[in-house]
């Protein structure tokens, strides 16, 4: 029988750990650093940069100690100059295959590859330089510096075993192997969900979103234009990460008294547009859920736009079953540009709606014709993730931390925390259900009544009981892995919902796509649980209490699924298609 | 005068040798899925290496030719390159002075020729087209894909049971393939670049001989579908055992009283014990599998009629008829067939060749297998006429060698022209002397008969192992497709000209392997399985043992021995002796574990099921 517990010695220093631990494993817990590059946690270790390998007794090569088990009596060393050569010559090798261009680069700063080139102190190149030629369509919302690609793998098995996508895949082979698009495709021509998360994983500057600040600044400069700028929940998770303010500074009022400071004319919270979601999409639930002979089951939410796209791309017969509710930053653009222009008296041909968005996907969205219904051009005109908002921030040169906090704009700035828990997975869910029991009841629920379905596990389910309704079957996923997993068993039969949220991005939107780069696993849980505390301190916990969204019926829409809301906040998903879908 | 030094090979020189060596192990285990592009290009660069420098053609002409294909390589090519290609490499090759400048050309343009598609996938997506980089070189060598790094741990490990488990996951026949398995896993094992390559069929068999519990795996539940399996050897029994576990009722026809085909009627009991092939035999049947035994297809009933009866049909009916010389007399007493006496051997009903000369004509395996049971059939002497040379018979080596081992004489080099008869029994074979002429790119030589009289070899009975040809009269009358003699198959196994109807095994690729036989029927299971409108999997639970980083040493390849009997007549027991507990560890624990160092660790090593 093989142990169980083995004892393994590590530069001198002897520990007992499991026989399934790696070599790396072991030597964390011995409080031994070995560094590593295209090891990624749970998701790539494949030994490819041979950057972790270490010398182990009795073998003359190498060994990686990202995937390699320790074995009972080994004898591991982690310093000795034929680790440190190889280990520095493997890096110096994949430099002379990198655009060095480190000054001019989105990831300087927070480059896996630059800190460590810094860390093994290389400062000369003694090998020719071989850069892959930089060949992309740089009008797209995703972009890969062939250039800056390390070969890490890491997107490839992101977008395989985390979000069961399929996009990336090793092209050519030997010297010349480099990552492509699957099946000799273009990314235009792919079902790519535009989750972004290929981008949070790189560990260089290799694949980024495309960088829009330049005309963010542009609309700023313009006399004519009035902008209005709204940000999603869970930019203010995270806005101030690489910003080296305290988690006290980095306030979301701060983050508006900036936004101010650079010059939007209009800071409005999209917390609002997630409550005037709820209002549409918790109608059209209880809609369906009361004629359900009318429609496909289960319903689906359809306010992330990497799922729209990848239930397109991926499961188009099940289309239907999303709600036809736009997405909040789809919701706000046509509120702002009618509305809200009316009450300013401001010609919506002159505003510039601008979105901060922890997401790559909305950069895409925004830009689809069918989404645009408020007859003023785009409803919503660009989008800037956290990244751009944190370089827009820092081209500023602005002393944030110095800044007093300040308010949201009126009226489309008051979002409940039923809005605000719509950044982490499951919050969708239960603000909807915390209206839709008012909905149903004509009574507000306990606001934590549905908190069943918070928390990071990919696939979640429950069962609540609405009197007047019956047993409300739902069922929560994130992360485009653990949805095909939940789509697969719809399709077998296996499951049965009658409301699913889906998030693309595991943990959902705080750990979105467009969101500021962390090495941090533990990123998720943080930034969610802020959000879960402004929930609970917030004056309103259910959407249909929001004044702004009293008033917004009151004075424009009626009420939900009316006429006007119909024609403005919701959609038909056939109206534009996926490269699979024409 | 000048002094003439004695020749002395310099350590450069014996250095280079040891290079090269080095250099024909490599390429000698170069997955077959590399890149023939990518490989043409090597060739060039290899080819200029070895350019004396003299002449233009290959001066020049190699290194423009290797830059033009590593245009192509780099993305830059245009479908026009191809034709430039064509013309440079014909120019080198009607052009080049010596050998080292027109035969570089000569394989570029058939590079060039065979792979055309692959070089336009290159000039057209800047990608390689070739099947994918296999992570698993012996896996992807298997015909049936076993999973021999998973197997060897096991044993290594000591879990027999297992082992065997992991095997019958994509090849039922286990323990058969231990012992004949003709192991092309082991042409592309990876420790070949560094010492030997594994002795995998040696593992198999040590693991088939320590086995003490043969596992069923789960079987699904029933589908009430019946599909007639036609043919109970290594394919159609590897179908009916996959159709069973799957849940369907496969029914198993067979003209003969036994089940086997060739391993039982072709291959010897020396190599195969009966008694272990039919305990194999026993326990797939166990799987649930009906066996009709004694029925001819096409006498007792028809094709037509099982088509009817059953939800599928897989043909597997091998290719048992013999082929013939052509020469007068072989109708004549004395003269047999070399499947004629396999099959009486494996039916138990030994002709009597006791104090007799027998002349065996052939040089394949069942050349060697009929002339080594000839001897222990009591022959006086064996001798085995072949036409070409030794070197160019298609038995393994180890099959000659063995032959000649016990006593079996070879003739080389001579053609049967003629049959001797005496009161209508045979008594000679007349041979005409031949030389080696032509010879094929990639094929055997032609044999050309020598200005010499032929002569006549004496004998009291003649065999003809000639190769074997497929049965198949009945089954083209049905509607099946005949082409070259064999059954036309899709590459899914399904016959095209009826709905539901497969076919596989020798009878459509020809006579060949076992394992490739069982490879047609794990695929045409698949195939039913889907065709009947299911998707069932076949998998196996078992924890395969985690690749431990060992170390590298060099060491040799341990050979499994054969002890070849005293008394040769009458004496049918197995020669090969299976390795010892020592060899059979130091063996398994060579293994490189590509299924878990390399492309592995991205693309994974296995998968658990199919």
């Amino acid at each position: 029988m093989v142990k169980q517990e083995v004892t393994v010695t590590i530069d001198g220093q002897i520990i007992q750990v499991s026989n399934k631990m790696t070599i790396l494993g072991a030597a964390k817990k011995a409080g031994i650093n070995i560094p590593t590059l295209c090891y990624l946690k749970g998701v790539n270790d494949i030994a490819a940069c041979r950057v972790c390998c270490v010398e182990v007794e009795g073998s003359d090569q190498l060994i990686a100690a990202c995937n390699n088990q320790v074995v009972d009596g080994m004898v591991i060393k982690t310093k000795t100059p034929k680790v440190k050569k190889s280990r520095k010559m493997n890096v110096e090798l994949l430099l002379s295959q990198h655009d060095v261009q480190c000054a001019s680069c989105v990831r300087s700063g927070i480059c896996e590859l630059q800190t460590l080139a810094n860390n093994l102190n290389i400062i000369d190149s003694r090998f020719v330089e071989q850069i892959e030629p930089f060949e992309w369509n740089t009008s797209l919302a995703l972009i890969r510096d062939a250039g800056k690609c390390i070969k890490c793998m890491r997107c490839i098995n992101v977008c395989d075993n985390v979000q069961a996508t399929h996009i990336w895949d090793l092209k050519n082979r030997g010297s010349r192997t480099t990552i492509g698009v699957k099946d000799n495709k273009i990314i235009e021509e792919s079902t790519c969900a535009l989750c972004g998360q290929c981008i949070v994983r790189c560990p260089t500057g290799a694949l980024r979103e495309r960088d829009d600040t330049d005309r963010a600044l542009g609309f700023l400069d313009d006399p004519e234009i009035t902008t209005v700028i709204q940000m999603a929940p869970s930019v203010r998770t995270a806005w101030a990460e690489h910003l080296g303010l305290t988690h006290e500074e980095a306030s979301v009022k701060r983050l508006v008294a900036a936004l101010r400071k650079i010059g939007f004319d209009y800071i409005f919270d999209t917390d609002f547009a997630a409550d005037l979601t709820i209002m549409e999409e918790g109608s059209e639930f209880v809609h369906r859920f009361t004629h359900k002979d009318e429609y496909p089951w289960p319903m689906f939410t359809s306010c992330c736009p990497a799922w729209v796209r990848w239930i397109k791309g991926h499961y188009p017969d099940m289309v239907d079953c999303l709600s036809t509710a736009k997405s909040p930053q789809g919701m706000f653009g046509p509120i702002a540009k009618t509305f809200f222009a009316q009450k300013i008296g401001v010609d919506p041909a002159k505003i510039r709606c601008i979105s901060l968005m922890p997401c790559l996907a909305k950069k895409f969205e925004c830009i689809i014709p069918a989404l645009s219904d408020a007859g003023a051009g785009p409803d919503v005109d660009m989008v800037l993730t956290v990244r751009e908002l944190e370089r827009l921030l820092k081209s500023e040169f602005i002393d944030i931390a110095g800044l007093e906090e300040e308010e949201f704009d009126s009226p489309l700035g008051i979002g409940t925390g039923a809005g605000e828990i719509f950044g982490a997975t499951g919050g969708v869910m239960e603000a909807a259900l915390r209206s839709a029991y008012f909905l149903v009841t004509g009574g507000n629920p306990d606001p934590d009544a549905f908190a069943d379905v918070r928390g990071l596990d990919g696939w979640k389910e429950a069962t609540f009981e609405v009197p007047g309704a019956g047993p409300v079957r739902v069922a929560v996923a994130s992360g485009l892995g653990n949805t095909e997993k939940l789509m697969e068993a719809l399709r077998r039969g296996e499951v049965e919902y009658d409301f699913v949220e889906i998030m693309s991005c595991p943990g959902g939107c705080v750990n979105g796509g467009g969101q500021p780069v962390t090495d941090d696993a533990g990123a998720p849980l943080v930034r969610g649980q802020i959000l879960y505390g402004l929930d609970k301190h917030n004056v309103y916990r259910f959407s249909h209490e929001n004044p702004s969204i009293v008033l917004v019926y009151d004075e424009y829409l009626g009420a939900p699924l009316s006429e006007r809301s119909h024609h403005l906040l919701h959609t038909d998903h056939h109206s534009w298609k996926m490269p699979n879908e024409e | 005068m000048a002094v003439i030094e004695v020749y002395e090979k310099s350590r450069g020189l014996a250095m280079m040798e040891d290079l090269y060596a080095a250099l024909e192990g490599r390429i000698g285990v170069s997955a077959p899925t590399s890149c023939p592009v990518e490989f043409a290009s090597a060739f060039a660069k290899l080819a200029v290496a070895q350019s004396c420098g003299k002449c233009t053609p290959c001066r020049v002409g190699l290194v423009q030719l290797g830059e033009l294909i590593d245009g192509i390589l780099d993305g830059y090519g245009v479908p026009e390159d191809i034709d430039l290609i064509t013309e440079l490499a014909e120019s080198i090759y009607y052009s080049a002075d010596c050998a080292i400048g027109y035969e570089a050309a000569a394989v570029a343009l058939r590079s060039i020729k065979g792979f055309k598609d692959d070089y336009l996938f290159h000039i057209e997506h800047n990608n390689c087209g070739a099947d994918s980089f296999a992570p698993v070189p012996c896996v992807a060598a298997c015909p049936a894909g076993v999973d021999i790094p998973g197997y060897l741990a096991l044993t290594a490990a000591g879990r027999y049971n297992d082992a065997l488990s992991l095997i019958r996951k994509d090849n039922p026949f286990a323990v058969a393939c231990g012992m004949i398995c003709e192991h092309p896993c082991e042409l592309q094992c990876r420790r070949g670049m560094m010492d030997d390559p594994i002795n995998i069929r040696g593992i198999k068999r040590y693991a088939a001989d320590h086995c003490d519990a043969n596992v069923l795996p789960a079987k699904a539940a029933p589908t009430g579908k019946r599909i007639a399996v036609i043919g109970g050897g290594p394919s159609g029994l590897s179908a009916a055992y996959f159709l069973a576990l799957m849940g369907h009722e496969p029914v198993v026809f067979d003209r003969r009283s036994q089940l086997g085909g060739m391993l039982r009627y072709g291959i010897p009991a020396y190599r195969l014990p009966r008694d272990i092939l039919q305990a194999e035999i026993d326990f797939l049947l166990s799987a649930g599998i009906t066996v009709e035994t004694g029925i001819r297809v096409g006498e007792d009933l028809t094709i037509a009629e099982l088509a009817e009866q059953y939800d599928a049909v897989y043909l597997s009916i091998g290719a048992h008829k013999e082929n013939r010389l052509g020469l007068e007399g072989e109708d004549a007493e004395g003269v047999f067939s070399a499947i004629d006496i396999l099959y009486n051997i494996g039916g138990d009903e030994v002709p009597d060749f006791n104090d007799k000369d027998v002349i065996v004509v052939g040089g394949g395996n069942v050349a060697m297998d009929v002339a080594r049971t000839a001897l222990r059939m009591g022959s006086k002497s064996v001798r085995i006429v072949y036409r070409r040379r030794v070197m160019d018979m298609t038995a393994q080596a180890a099959e000659i060698d063995a032959a000649k081992a016990e006593g079996c004489i070879l003739q080389e080099l001579v053609a049967p022209v003629g049959i001797e008869l005496a009161d209508g029994k045979v008594c000679g074979l007349k041979v005409q002397p031949q030389m080696v002429g032509a010879m094929p790119a990639g094929g055997r030589p032609a044999p050309v008969p020598l200005d010499e009289p032929a002569v006549t070899l004496a004998c009291d009975a003649l065999v003809l192992a000639i190769g074997q040809v497929i049965d198949y009269h009945h089954f083209e009358a049905a509607g099946f497709k005949v082409e070259r003699g064999r059954f036309v198959a899709a590459k899914d196994g399904s016959a095209g000209h009826a709905d539901g109807i497969f076919v596989g095994g020798d009878c459509s690729s020809g006579p060949a392997t076992a394992i490739l036989a069982i490879a047609a029927g794990k695929a045409a299971a698949r195939s039913i399985d889907t065709y009947l409108g299911f998707d069932h999997s076949i998998s196996v639970d078992v924890e395969i043992p985690s690749a431990l980083p060992k170390g590298k040493a060099y060491c040799a390849r341990a050979n499994m021995i054969e002890v070849l009997p005293q008394e040769i007549a009458g004496d049918y027991s197995l020669v090969e002796c299976g390795f010892s507990d020592q060899e059979a560890q130091q063996e398994a624990n060579r293994c490189l574990r590509c299924d878990h160092f390399g492309l592995a660790a991205l693309r994974g090593g296995r998968s658990f099921s199919w």
